[in-house]
């Protein structure tokens, strides 16, 4: 059937190709970022504070999207600040999808009192603001990277352990777990070999998405002020300062925003497209 | 009896929840470094000082004890006294508590309001470019947290075209009338409108922030919802009796539509609620997650303990609500 | 002049399969007519498409439904659904998803008087009492405050009967109204709705797979196989000199009433090879036509 609604489905696909691209120029410029970035992040000079972005009169050459009001050059700052974004990203989504989608595993498959203490914990958990809770924990832990990493595992193991739980269970029903049971497989055997490799598309869908969510946290506690140092970029505190001198240099909020915007979506269009890939029956 | 029984157990299991939290709170905000003792007194004071407000706030105590202490308190009503500003942490929570609720509450209503309009516009116009451009715009709204959002309003409508307050709750130069907190339903009660109209000038884009992906969410579910419905026998035949497309949808969809969307919202709403700390930083409303903020920087243990316990609560609650809600709104439930 | 006429009716799924192979029939008002065929045959789709409520995935290629003297797909929809919810209405086969779920049962029966043909509260009450009634219902106080789920799946067909007599329909398309229920309730419906249609004249056209039903109640037939009807008959002529071999096979393998003894005998091979013979002959005719 050929009508409007599978005409723009067919566009999404593109969707995914788009996501890919932009989350790949994000890495290449945290990478090489030293090397690229224009001018060096925390110069500050106050001769050149708030300037505009180049197109806006009243801008210098080399200040491509302006400076904060200390001077500092924000594209400079935005690129610096990927590589924040993206290692608390690389690096909390994945302990944190391992430590969860191995709980919700353990729960869905052994049952009984593993998976009574695990739900309990879950519901626990769902009680909590997630928010406040991060906020909370970095207080407890001290600001740093490795505090941020720790706070949104601790939080965010949940999201893991609901669905790979509740998959687990599916799967644990079926026929064929019963027959590798039959055919002498252990208990664990069992679950690496027989369900893990039949839950895995659905965890690599919520690690991408874990991946998004851990880039807004990272953003969320800078802009609080609780995450790294506060001399580092980091997007996060770029839009917190931006917040501030809003009326004054609008660019200064702007292209951070802009930013984690694109790459929050990416994260989460990734993680849509892939579920399209994995699972054509399900949309 | 059976009905009983599932209600004690969910009551039980909703203790044992809460009892978790509490426990989980008090231990791990007790591991926070930086004496808030020292911080609370001027500079140059001696270890004598610091050891008798200590005890006076009974910090010298080992942690079970002071679990125990606080535990008794909670039960006679008592959660302490804030650190930084003297005042019982119940009073003190209490008096934000309206405002969050506030804002909460037209968050709700605001997500409702749009979901339903997508789902029932997507649902009348099913199979074209229409719904799938419904279907985008819900993508999107789902992708980005409210956090963004946020900042997304601010700009558009607070810098670019400024029609909205951006930051509080109320304009402070007018002269409030209100014997409670809840500003929004006070005003309304009295008939001010203009203290309304400032009141939903400071709230509408805080709350249409946390309305949005809670509205994609609602949208998406309804959609789906409404056209399975739409296939079934029952709207077949009102489609015989000579009702039109969109007065079958309301009518006869709707409501069977919106039941399995609802135990869905339920839990939506709870992370709407969670969402409310970090919005309420972010425009300055003084609600119960700024001061959770503050309390965090300022480490007001008392203060931290009562607002985190008192989210559970209400997150508790709501889920109860949904419950209720589903059992009143289906007819098989009510009868049985 | 018959109260509905289809000529020359083609539906198919949209850009494939043909589902019905210009299909004509009449209805004469207060006539009964039976739609015989096995499932898949198109029996259903012909009510449907006059009901207007074919499922999205299939299209009228090309004919007319003349209901009342109007040719229904020359109106504008909002004329066409107005037309059949004022003369026209649907006896469903399942008794159990025909009825909403979160309303009562009184309203699900008056909201066509009322909402469509602007009858007033009480009038539209005091139908529905009459009409339980005359399907047989105690209690109709009872049953109209009601939620379907609260009533039997024989009660639910009674009232999905009375509500489809509630507007003194023309025409009634009753889809298989009995399949779906006890067999000890299936004769009583049955007997029901041959006698609601000979008190109100109403026309009706009757959906089935059961030989022995169209020989109880209806007075004309149309026999269809793949969507074409190969043949229309007065259902007396039918029993007894069958014309079509396909009818007569079909007649063969209903078992007797009368002779239970007699078995199932399968329609046979040949005979189903020479009807699809000629709906392949049907279709190189349209293709080149």
């Amino acid at each position: 059937m050929l009508d409007g609604r599978s005409m723009i489905r067919r566009r999404a696909g593109a969707r995914l190709w788009l996501s890919a691209l932009w989350l790949g120029l994000l890495c290449l410029a945290a990478i090489l970022a030293p090397w690229i970035a224009p001018k060096d992040p925390l110069a500050q000079d106050l001769f050149l504070g708030r300037l505009p972005p180049f197109w806006i009169s009243g801008s210098e050459p080399g200040y491509f999207l302006g400076t904060d009001s200390l001077g500092r050059d924000v594209l400079s700052r935005i690129i610096h600040g990927a590589r924040v974004a993206l290692l608390v990203a690389l690096v909390a989504g994945t302990i944190t999808c391992v430590v969860g989608a191995t709980l919700g595993l353990l729960a869905g498959f052994l049952r009984g009192w593993v998976d009574m203490v695990i739900s309990r914990f879950i519901d626990i958990w769902m009680a909590f603001p997630p928010v406040l809770f991060s906020i909370l924990l970095i207080a407890v832990l001290g600001p740093g990277l490795i505090s941020i990493i720790i706070a949104i595992v601790v939080i965010d193991w949940t999201r893991f352990a609901r669905v790979v739980r509740a998959e687990a269970m599916a799967q644990g029903a079926m026929d064929y777990v019963a027959s590798a049971r039959v055919a002498g497989r252990g208990r664990l055997g069992t679950m690496v070999r027989e369900i893990l490799p039949n839950v895995l598309p659905t965890i690599v869908v919520l690690l991408t998405l874990e991946m998004g969510i851990a880039v807004i946290v990272e953003a969320i506690l800078s802009f609080v002020n609780l995450s790294i140092s506060t001399d580092d970029p980091t997007w996060g505190g770029m839009i917190a300062e931006g917040r501030t001198s809003i009326h004054q240099a609008w660019w200064v909020l702007v292209f951070p925003l802009i930013t984690l915007f694109l790459t929050v979506l990416s994260f989460s269009q990734l993680g849509e497209g892939l579920k399209d890939r994995f699972d054509p029956v399900l949309r | 009896m059976q009905i009983l029984r599932i209600l004690f157990l969910r009551l039980l299991t909703t203790l044992v929840t809460l009892a978790g939290v509490a426990v989980i709170v008090f231990f791990v905000i007790r591991v926070v470094p930086g004496n808030p003792i020292a911080m609370m007194l001027p500079p140059g004071a001696t270890e004598a000082d610091v050891a008798r407000l200590s005890a006076l706030y009974g910090l010298d105590k080992p942690l079970p004890t002071q679990f125990g202490i606080w535990v008794a308190g909670v039960m006679q009503g008592d959660f302490g006294t804030s650190i930084t500003t003297r005042q019982p942490v119940l009073q003190l929570v209490l008096s934000r508590l309206p405002a969050t609720l506030e804002l909460s509450i037209m968050a709700l209503v605001m997500a409702v309001i749009l979901g339903g309009i997508a789902a029932l516009v997507g649902t009348r116009r099913r199979g074209t470019g229409t719904e799938g451009a419904i279907d985008i715009a819900n993508g999107m709204a789902l992708s980005v947290p409210d956090f963004l959002w946020g900042l997304i309003l601010i700009l558009v409508f607070g810098v670019l075209v400024p029609v909205f307050h951006i930051s509080g709750r109320v304009t402070p130069s007018l002269d409030l009338p209100f014997t409670t907190n809840f500003y929004l339903f006070e005003s309304l009660l009295r008939l001010r409108f203009d203290l309304w109209a400032d009141i939903v000038s400071h709230m509408f884009m805080p709350a249409l922030a946390l309305a949005i992906p809670l509205a994609a969410i609602i949208g998406q579910l309804l959609k789906q919802s409404l056209k399975e419905t739409m296939n079934l026998d029952y709207v077949t035949l009102a489609r015989t009796k000579g009702y039109g497309e969109t007065r079958v949808i309301l009518r006869e969809a709707l409501r069977n539509a919106a039941l399995p969307t609802l135990t869905l919202v339920g839990v939506q709403f709870t992370f709407l609620i969670g969402g409310t700390v970090i919005i309420e930083r972010l425009f300055s409303y003084e609600g119960l997650g700024n001061m959770a903020i503050d309390a965090v920087i300022n480490r007001d243990l008392p203060l931290i303990q009562g607002i985190v316990i008192l989210f559970a609560v209400i997150f508790v609650a709501v889920n109860m609500i949904v419950d209720l809600l589903y059992a009143v709104l289906n007819p098989r439930l009510r009868h049985a | 002049m018959s109260y509905l006429s289809i000529r020359n009716l083609s539906v198919r799924l949209k850009g494939g399969l043909p589902l019905l192979r210009r299909v004509s029939l009449d209805v004469a008002a207060g006539e009964v007519r039976g739609l015989v065929g096995e499932s898949g045959a198109g029996k259903s789709m012909i009510g449907k498409a006059v009901l207007g409520i074919l499922p999205p995935a299939a299209e009228i290629t090309e004919g007319e439904i003349l209901l009342d003297g109007a040719d229904l797909l020359r109106l504008s929809p909002a004329e066409r659904r107005r037309h059949i919810g004022a003369t026209c209405a649907l006896i469903p086969q399942d008794p159990l998803t025909a009825l909403n779920p979160s309303h009562r049962i009184g309203p699900q029966i008056t909201d066509r008087l009322v909402d469509i043909l602007g009858w007033t509260r009480a009038d539209a009450d005091a139908r529905a009492r009459a009409l339980l009634a005359e399907v047989q219902i105690p209690e109709p106080d009872r049953v109209l405050r009601a939620y379907p789920h609260e009533l039997s799946g024989g009660m639910r067909q009674r009232i999905l009967i009375a509500s489809a007599f509630a507007a003194e329909p023309k025409l009634i398309v009753a889809d298989e109204p009995t399949t779906a229920l006890d067999v000890t309730v299936q004769k009583q419906i049955l007997k029901l709705i041959a006698g609601m249609q000979a008190r109100h004249g109403t026309a009706l056209l009757f959906v089935t797979h059961d030989l022995g039903v169209v020989s109880k109640v209806c007075q004309q037939l149309s026999v269809l196989y793949s969507g074409m009807v190969v043949e229309d008959t007065p259902v007396r002529d039918f029993f007894a000199t069958p014309r079509h071999p396909y009818s007569a096979a079909l007649l063969a393998a209903t078992p007797k009433y009368t002779d239970p003894s007699a078995g199932l005998n399968p329609v046979p091979d040949a005979v189903i090879e020479a009807v699809r013979a000629e709906v392949a002959a049907f279709d190189r005719r349209a293709a080149h036509g």
